[in-house]
């Protein structure tokens, strides 16, 4: 599952934007064919990392959308500065992407 | 003999749960220390409140919630929380009529600015309110959002 990361530096603040590609299935849905319910699969915690310090940590719940874009701002950090985002989701599945401030 | 046969199983069965009760206390415990499974699992706004930021929070003018006055699409609503509170530890976002209202909470590790944005899924019209720990002080705003479409149904 792709992670996308996009962070732009504005003077002293910094925007982070992460999109990750995740179903964010909440588990009360049911498939419409078989009529059984789909398990609930859903991103729970994802960290961002300025230079290898984490700056924040993020907690979902099923009531995140799918394919969550989630947005922080950070203070002094500076172009070419390295972001690091990681995420783990309800089935211990992992992701995460590597970029670096415009 | 039937007495043994009895113990036998209960001393078996006791060894199990002992040996579940372990696992699942790990289980629990990694949740813990990353993943809120209270506060996320809570389904009133009430107890959501309680164990994500451990407080009712009092109206706060200096807080500003954007999001959509009316979405068509409750799956997507984006939601944007900035503060120029000092000092924010972290930002929770709940939708006071969702089944499970906590949708999403961040905690700032690092030098931060009071700000977060995220999507998140409507069943129904509801509030949506932003809490925020300035300093150890809970402050909270709320938007209210209509919704057409539901986005939790299927």
């Amino acid at each position: 599952m792709a992670t996308k990361i996009k962070a732009r530096a504005k003077g002293d603040v910094t925007e982070i934007l992460v999109l990750v590609q995740h179903p964010m299935e909440t588990g009360t849905r049911k498939d419409k064919k078989t009529k059984k319910a789909i398990p609930a699969h859903f991103i729970q915690t994802l960290n961002f990392a300025v230079n290898g310090k984490s700056v924040a940590d993020v907690s979902m719940g099923t009531g995140v959308s799918k394919n969550p874009l989630v947005g922080i701002r950070v203070k002094g950090a500076k172009s070419g500065d390295k972001i690091k985002v990681s995420w783990k989701d309800n089935k211990g599945e992992t992701g995460g992407a590597d970029s670096a401030i415009k | 003999m039937k007495r043994r046969t009895f113990l036998k199983g209960t001393v078996a069965s006791s060894a199990l749960a002992v040996a579940a009760g372990a696992g699942l206390l790990k289980s629990g415990q990694v949740l813990a220390a990353d993943w809120s499974a209270d506060a996320f699992n809570a389904k009133d706004l009430a107890s959501a409140t309680k164990s994500a930021v451990g407080g009712e929070g009092t109206a706060s003018g200096d807080i500003k919630i954007k999001a959509p006055l009316q979405a068509e699409n409750g799956a997507v609503v984006p939601v944007k929380v900035e503060t120029s509170l000092a000092d924010v530890k972290s930002i929770a976002i709940m939708v006071a009529k969702n089944p499970t209202p906590l949708a999403t909470k961040v905690d700032f590790t690092g030098d931060s600015v009071g700000f977060y944005s995220t999507r998140v899924k409507m069943g129904q019209t509801s509030d949506i309110l932003a809490y925020v720990n300035s300093g150890g002080k809970i402050l909270k705003a709320s938007a209210m959002v209509k919704v057409t479409v539901g986005g939790c149904g299927g």
